[in-house]
């Protein structure tokens, strides 16, 4: 179970026969995802770790029927290769890709949503349902299945969360990264409905991150409509402050983003927020 | 990347923007021939990146082209200090010297991206200026702002919307129709983050003029706007943070003396939360990003030693498209090359740490796997250089 994706879910990889995309294209056949196919132009009919590859995504899914795809294709095509997986039918796309232009992930974020399809990312980790299927860059070792689901604006930090959970003999339901930029294409609230409705997850993590407002709106649908107990670390709190946007993005982000108004507002909704992510599972295990 | 004035008068023009005539003068012997075209009377304006230029007195009124002299002489050449340059003042290395003008009004306009409905936003006061900051916390309904959708863009009505907040009368609706389009195909064509027209003037004729202009362009865009890359400025606090960009890592020089270098933004900002925690202070935020190269941690390693108040280094890496080995082999080819006579603490775990930990063996170093473990060891560490001083 988890959400979003299990172990019947099809995958295809976008960029299979690049650096990063081969080399996980094999950790996440190892994992035992299905990884039914790949995408990387003008190289169809080759194959990478027995995996077949397509020219393009609408290929790839009539042949194989998969209904999502994992891109590991360079920023400037990034946005493009998003628009092709959800025009060739895919409803589960995930995003590695950092550095996608924000002008270009506004559009892609817009269409995504207008064709009833989820992008995860961009500038995320990916996603796993520990013991069922791996999408994504994370070390599948760390993770093991359990009742903890994970939402994170962060990759790496989320390994830390997740080992930290895992040394401590928590289990995780499904464990989310859903991406540092601006501009992503599944948000923290998003993650939170479906956890309230999937009944293996029985409390949630939340690591949030200084900047944007994600964090806040969370904190607002947790305290109306969450009913499981939820655990939040929020990153950056010694940061320095950021550069800033002229006077334009100070007024279109007034008061919101800094470390301070998140854990407030995380408190309010009854929330338990820790100072460091070594203690996260200290808090979680108070849960059970 | 921020853009000076001239430069973004430059873009404007390009898009159809009136501006007002000016001439950028890099010496002073430039000046006589372009004040003298511009009939004596002009306005001496300062080309810093930082803001608060106007307060800080970069921004000079020349009735004659003997004041015009004074106020250049008096700029050029020279740091401006100003509410935003952290005590430092950013040097003055070019003017824009510009037409006065006369104007019925000034007004507010800028374009910007709203992370929360994921649009761009087009923000318009009709009481434009420097307050305008004080303005939007105190009376937030008077600047206007409306949300596009980026699939179907700009149209007739957002612009109409923006323009009845003014209360003006049909008369200056065309231009300022032509003014606003013009101003969003610049900010989606260049990839802006930031366009900012403040103050934008109405003029006695009905039609709208940028008298200053800021603008960002999104770094990430940079790739496909080489126009831009080539006249770039880098303001000088920044020079290192770019430098360390185009090697691909993301740099923040801090106050402390506990250097680290981490992979990933958010573990690096909790690294640095632990740090502090632990009653250290960071010397910097360097994260060596995802997929790094051994040649990467080489470069990364050259950066964090450059500050001469770093007395230990903390290394956190949690591999996951970052492999342990590659950052270990960064290490044993950095280490060849140099000796490190500052201590270092290393965490070395996720993928390919075992292969990861075998290098590094060989060349006689040693990783935590845990992290708890490695500051607790990092605090130690630091206590006992803090007792030998």
């Amino acid at each position: 179970m988890g959400i979003f994706v299990n172990r019947e879910t099809k995958v295809i990889v976008q960029g299979i026969t690049g650096r990063d995309g081969s080399f996980h294209t094999a950790k996440m056949l190892e994992y035992g995802t299905r990884i039914v196919g790949g995408v990387t132009p003008f190289k169809g009919g080759s194959e990478v770790d027995g995996v077949p590859v397509f020219n393009t995504v609408s290929h790839a899914v009539a042949a194989t029927g998969a209904d999502t795809s994992i891109i590991y294709i360079p920023p400037a095509f990034a946005a493009g290769s998003i628009i092709e997986a959800v025009e060739a039918g895919i409803t589960n796309v995930v995003c590695i890709t950092e550095g996608i232009p924000v002008t270009d992930m506004m559009t892609v974020a817009h269409f995504v949503r207008s064709k009833g399809a989820r992008l995860i990312g961009p500038n995320c980790p990916g996603i796993i349902t520990p013991g069922e299927t791996k999408i994504g860059i994370m070390p599948g070792h760390i993770f093991t299945p359990g009742p903890v689901g994970v939402i994170s604006r962060s990759g790496t930090l989320t390994y830390e969360v997740v080992h930290n959970l895992t040394s401590a003999g928590l289990g995780q339901s499904t464990v989310i990264g859903i991406g540092g930029d601006p501009i992503i294409g599944t948000k923290f609230i998003d993650c939170l409905e479906a956890f309230e409705e999937d009944p293996e997850t029985k409390a949630v993590v939340l690591i949030g991150e200084i900047g944007g407002s994600d964090e806040e709106m969370a904190a607002a649908f947790i305290k109306e409509h969450f009913s499981k107990p939820v655990a939040v670390f929020i990153a950056g709190k010694t940061a320095p402050k950021g550069k800033r946007m002229g006077h334009a993005g100070a007024i279109i982000h007034a008061g919101k983003g800094t470390a301070e108004s998140k854990v407030a507002l995380f408190r309010e909704a009854g929330s338990v927020v820790v100072d460091l992510p070594v203690d996260i599972a200290e808090a979680v295990k108070a849960f059970f | 990347m921020k853009l000076l004035e001239y430069q973004a008068k430059h873009l404007l023009k390009e898009y159809h923007v009136p501006v007002p005539e000016g001439f950028v003068v890099k010496g002073l012997s430039e000046l006589s021939k372009v004040v003298q075209r511009l009939g004596g009377r002009c306005v001496v304006k300062a080309q810093i990146l930082a803001g608060g230029r106007g307060k800080a007195g970069g921004v000079r009124l020349a009735g004659t082209s003997q004041e015009a002299f004074a106020a250049a002489e008096d700029l050029l050449g020279k740091p401006l200090e100003t509410y935003q340059t952290a005590g430092k003042g950013e040097l003055v290395n070019a003017l824009l010297i510009e037409e006065q003008l006369s104007f019925l009004k000034e007004l507010y306009f800028s374009i910007t991206y709203d992370r929360e409905t994921q649009t761009p936003v087009l923000m318009l006061s009709a009481e434009g200026g420097v307050e305008i900051e004080e303005i939007a916390l105190k009376n937030p309904d008077s600047i206007r702002k409306v949300r596009v959708n980026p699939m179907t863009g700009i149209q007739e009505h957002h612009i109409r919307e923006l323009y009845l907040s003014l209360g003006r009368g049909k008369e200056g609706y065309r231009a300022f129709t032509e003014l606003v389009k013009n101003l969003f195909r610049l900010y989606m064509e260049r990839d802006a983050a930031m366009v900012e027209i403040n103050p934008l003037v109405l003029l006695e004729d009905e039609t709208f003029l940028a008298l200053d202009a800021k603008m960002i362009i999104d770094d990430n865009a940079l790739f496909r706007h080489g126009d831009l890359v080539e006249i770039r400025k880098v303001p000088e606090d920044e020079q290192q943070e770019v430098e360390a960009r185009e090697k691909g890592l993301s740099f923040v020089k801090l106050d402390g003396d506990v250097a680290c270098m981490v992979n990933g933004a958010g573990l690096a900002m909790a690294t640095m939360d632990m740090i502090k925690h632990h009653g250290m202070e960071p010397a910097n935020f360097l994260d060596i990003g995802g997929s790094s190269n051994p040649q990467k941690v080489i470069e990364a390693l050259d950066i964090i030693m450059k500050n001469s108040r770093v007395k230990v280094v903390f290394i956190n890496v949690f591999g996951g498209i970052t492999r342990c080995d590659d950052v270990a082999n960064g290490f044993k080819k950095a280490l060849s090359q140099r000796t490190m006579t500052i201590p270092m603490v290393m965490r070395l775990t996720g993928t390919n740490e075992k292969e990861g930990r075998r290098i590094l063996k060989e060349i006689g170093y040693d990783a935590f796997t845990d992290l708890k473990e490695a500051v607790a060891r990092l605090k130690e560490v630091y206590n006992g250089i803090r007792e030998e001083h």
